[in-house]
């Protein structure tokens, strides 16, 4: 069973890169014996990695050069501080610079605690250069399906990418279940109850919603496959974009701002027996979410 | 003239009590504390339910809220300390004296006040050892237990945790104490009867199931690969060549990582019917690939497990279910079965010392012995052979004539040489000695001995104590299964060699085991999803596991 | 962090022809370990950075135990982030 199913979930890093390009093309950027290693983390007694949790470099996928950057989700989980978060804004000048294509392996609970401030400017830095590597005619395709899923900045990046591939493993958000706990309250959101967690952020939820735009298996083959497609397709980034992209959300608030819980959310979209969807295995739900998912195909 | 029904008599005198808050046996709720107040006397002995997993939680609240002027200096006689509500009632002054077996989730607290003189402890127990006592010297005078609903004659149904319920009511009602159920509901045929209403005195109606707590779900999403690899080598090395097939496993990442590897590593080691066929067992999840594979052909359950209950009840050639389908779980007659009816006790410790005891007592929690001991001890009185049984008899001594000499259980630690917070597994002084000093026992907290244990597998490999003949012989073959530990590198170099040689220790090379083969792509199951849809959907676990 | 550099012989030179090999990763119950090319084929230089302060003797043994028993002559080995828990043999193969 698993043995010929490599699970995405699962892999690291490094095993997601080899999973996803053509064997041998991978060249690293700043690689570990460069020993880019975080400044701060010593003052907080806390081990430094050295790739600082992501995997930077060029390879070919199907032949196509892309640039490719995958985080470590077990390292600090995948939390971006100040060299981390270089290393992927100095890919994407790369990819303006060279006009290629860009596949992110999101894996990311959002920015350290202990690098707040340049993680903070490290989140703007890369919304900026993901914004001018598209408008130069860039694709920035975001993968999500790991652990720690794609919280806080890197929620915020995956929003400016021009395809999402995500499983049902993967959540995507911005403030994290806990903080939205402490804030609310736990009658409003428990964040102990994790089946509320990933239907309010969960990848199946987010393919419904327009959060996501492909749906794959837990299956680093699944997820090639999606980016492989997702490169040969159109994507454009100007103010026509954007002006779409505004519109379906103000569209989707006021169709969906009243629901309690993403249940009925889908039962607005038309799907019968909006239950069975946390249980549904992903064939029978990515053919269910072709047909009654919101599409944001024209917004990003 | 000496009276003879003076325990009947004393119970008609508190059900006359207590008839006044009730209709018939049903208990007015909102009069429960008066209820209990009027049923109890000074000094009682009362058992409380208080079981591993299920817990009399409304009655407990109620036995907490009396007034200790009218109610103080009662005998508790539990299995489990869990709820705060179950020391409570020891700082109030209601309860001054325990007997018990389990205090996991309150080990802290029940350290501090035995420490600080709030509990007399009587003893603590293996749970089959406080069983026995109800029926000997520990007859409780009042019991107040959980049941998942009772008829209106105090028939009750207590389903797939009934756990300890049949043995406390056989003891106290028989012995002329007085049974208090609590129950969810109050309806008019019961699915089963499990409790014959003729041994329950008063019902009370909860409103509510009682409480109950998921213990032994493993998510196979933690399991490292050190615990793989413990689990490959007690496969390969200890059930492969004794042929191990009536069992238990203690609960832990270890045994459930051994559970998951039976389909993959085991199949792989062609050992299927060979050996995992017979448990005395919880339902644990990591079971239901193996299960689900052919491994298993039946499981006896102490209790039950949260989420488990549709597959139990859709797998009766596997479990022991009643005439409604749901699982019939009986602690006492598991721990009866994994005393005299297994070949192998396998299961997980905090510390274990050069002369191979092993405990999880430290300075600061206590949490008793649950059923360790008795799973994990070498049961004397038994006779009928087995092949494993036989086979370690042989190898703890070979000289005596083989009529003459009795087979030994399988008893084996599992761990990794340092645990959490870089504690390691092996000690030159046991905490429980500083416990035992400390309180003034006369024994030390020993979870399992020194000459009940065969076998000591960690990441380093399997230490055979039944082939070691000296006392210098079983510290060094502690010592070198002891990795980097302080113990483990004040080993003899030379001798350990040497026990090597006699395969008193085996490496994992030696029993032809690749540490980089112990991965997690070995696992049947990676995931509490996996294992759901393993079941085929049955399984449906609790919503604290889930991601997705 | 505690810096440990230990500078050993090491009687059994490593093979092979890769100039540099990464395994694991810091993580609880982890480790990364980065192995290159050292100068001296019959010297390891091993670097361990470690949060687990206290525990020198522990890594002594280790070290000297795997530098004994494989091929470590001629490499350089960093290790970030390991705990008594994650200590025995690294299982980088240069």
């Amino acid at each position: 069973m698993s043995n010929f199913r490599q699970s995405w979930y699962e892999a690291g890093a490094r095993e997601r890169i080899a999973a996803l390009v053509d064997t041998g093309s991978f060249a690293e950027f700043v690689g570990p014996e460069q020993r880019e290693t975080s400044p701060h983390l010593g003052i907080f007694d806390l081990p430094a990695q050295f790739d600082d949790g992501i995997v930077v470099g060029s390879a070919t996928l199907d032949g196509a050069p892309v640039l490719i950057a995958a985080q470590e989700g077990r390292f600090m989980g995948g939390a971006f501080g100040e060299v981390h978060g270089a290393k992927l804004t100095g890919l994407l000048h790369a990819a303006k610079a060279l006009g290629r294509d860009v596949v992110i392996a999101f894996d990311t609970g959002g920015v350290r605690l202990q690098e707040a401030n340049a993680g903070e400017i490290a989140i703007a830095e890369i919304m900026r250069a993901v914004a001018e590597a598209r408008v130069a005619g860039v694709r920035v395709i975001g993968m999500i399906g790991g652990r720690a899923g794609c919280y806080g900045g890197g929620g915020l990046i995956a929003g400016c990418c021009s395809t999402l591939i995500v499983s049902e493993q993967g959540r995507i958000s911005v403030t994290g279940p806990e903080v939205i706990e402490t804030n609310m309250g736990v009658e409003e959101f428990d964040s102990r109850d994790r089946a509320l967690v990933w239907r309010t952020m969960g990848g199946k939820h987010r393919t419904l919603i327009g959060g996501a735009d492909v749906f794959v298996e837990d299956d680093a083959a699944a997820f090639r496959g999606a980016a492989r497609a997702a490169l040969a397709r159109p994507a454009k980034l100007d103010l026509d974009t954007l002006a779409a992209e505004q519109a379906r959300l103000e569209r989707r608030i006021a169709r969906f701002g009243d629901a309690a819980d993403a249940t009925d959310i889908w039962r607005a979209l038309g799907i019968d027996d909006p239950k069975a969807i946390p249980d549904m295995p992903a064939t029978a739900f990515a053919t269910l979410a072709a047909q009654y998912r919101e599409s944001a195909d024209d917004a990003r | 003239m000496r009276q003879w029904n003076t325990r009947k008599a004393l119970r008609e005198e508190r059900i006359a009590a207590g008839a006044g808050f009730a209709t018939g046996k049903l208990v007015r709720p909102e009069t429960l504390v008066d209820f209990l107040e009027a049923v109890l006397r000074p000094g009682d002995r009362v058992c409380l339910e208080g079981d591993n997993q299920k817990q009399a939680d409304v009655l407990a609240k109620g036995l907490a809220a009396m007034n200790p002027a009218r109610i103080h200096d009662l005998h508790m006689v539990q299995s489990g300390v869990v709820l705060p509500e179950h020391l409570d009632v020891f700082d109030s002054g209601i309860a001054k004296r325990l007997d018990f077996s389990y205090s996991g989730p309150q080990s802290a607290r029940i350290a501090k006040m035995l420490f600080g003189g709030k509990i007399e402890l009587g003893a603590i127990h293996t749970y089959l050892e406080l069983f026995a006592r109800y029926f000997v010297d520990l007859t409780p005078q009042v019991a107040l237990i959980a049941a998942v609903s009772a008829d209106r004659h105090g028939n009750l149904y207590t389903g797939p945790n009934t756990e300890d319920t049949p043995t406390v009511v056989e003891a106290t009602s028989f012995g002329s104490g007085l049974v208090i159920a609590q129950v969810g509901e109050i309806v008019d045929t019961l699915p089963r009867v499990d409790i014959p209403g003729d041994q329950v005195h008063f019902v009370l109606d909860a409103g509510k199931p009682f409480y109950v707590e998921p213990l032994f779900t493993r998510d196979p999403a933690a399991m490292t690969e050190t615990q793989i690899l413990t689990a490959m080598l007690a496969i390969k090395g200890l059930y492969q060549p004794y042929g191990v097939r009536r069992l238990n496993h203690g609960i832990g990442f270890n045994t459930a990582a051994i559970e998951l590897l039976l389909p993959t590593y085991g199949e792989k080691l062609g050992l299927k019917g060979k050996i995992c066929t017979h448990w005395a067992l919880n339902p644990h999840p990591t079971l239901i690939p193996a299960i689900e594979a052919g491994w298993v052909e039946q499981v006896h359950c102490f209790g039950s497990e949260v989420g488990m209950e549709d597959y139990l009840a859709a797998r009766p050639d596997i479990f022991f279910t009643g005439p409604d389908g749901s699982l019939r779980s009986n602690r006492a007659f598991s721990q009866t079965a994994g005393l005299y009816a297994c070949d192998m006790f396998i299961g997980s410790t905090l510390q274990i010392d050069l002369a191979g005891h092993s405990s999880t007592i430290t300075a600061n929690r206590i949490a008793g012995f649950g059923g360790a001991p008795n799973m994990g001890s070498d049961a004397r009185g038994r006779r009928h052979p087995s092949a494993p049984w036989l086979q370690a008899g042989a190898e703890a001594d070979p000289d005596t004539a083989a009529p003459l000499r009795r087979g030994r259980k399988l008893v084996v630690q599992i761990g990794e040489t340092f645990g959490e917070g870089n504690a390691p597994l092996f000690v030159e002084t046991l905490g429980a000695l500083e416990l035992a000093e400390k309180l003034d026992l006369d024994l030390a907290p020993i979870m399992v001995y020194a000459d009940d244990t065969t076998h000591i597998v960690t990441e380093e490999g399997i230490a055979n104590l039944l082939l070691c003949r000296t006392a210098d012989e079983r510290e060094q073959a502690i010592r070198g299964v002891a990795g980097f530990t302080e113990i483990g590198r004040g080993r003899d170099k030379a001798m350990v060699e040497r026990l090597r040689e006699r395969k008193i220790i085996q490496r994992p090379e030696d029993l032809g085991i690749d540490p980089l083969d112990a991965n997690r792509n070995m696992l049947a199951a990676r995931s509490i999803k996996d294992l759901m849809l393993a079941s085929g959907g049955l399984y449906r676990p609790p919503s604290r596991f889930r991601n997705w | 962090m505690e810096i440990l550099h230990f500078d050993i012989a090491a009687p059994i030179a490593a093979a092979g022809t890769r100039k540099m090999a990464l395994v694991g990763v810091v993580a609880s119950g982890n480790l990364e370990v980065l192995v290159e090319r050292g100068d001296a084929p019959d010297r390891c230089a091993i670097e361990i950075s470690t949060a687990a302060h206290g525990f020198r003797d522990l890594w002594d043994a280790v070290v000297a135990d795997f530098v004994g028993r494989r091929a470590a002559g001629g490499l350089r080995i960093a290790i970030n982030g390991p705990t008594p828990c994650r200590c025995g043999s690294p299982r980088a193969s240069a």
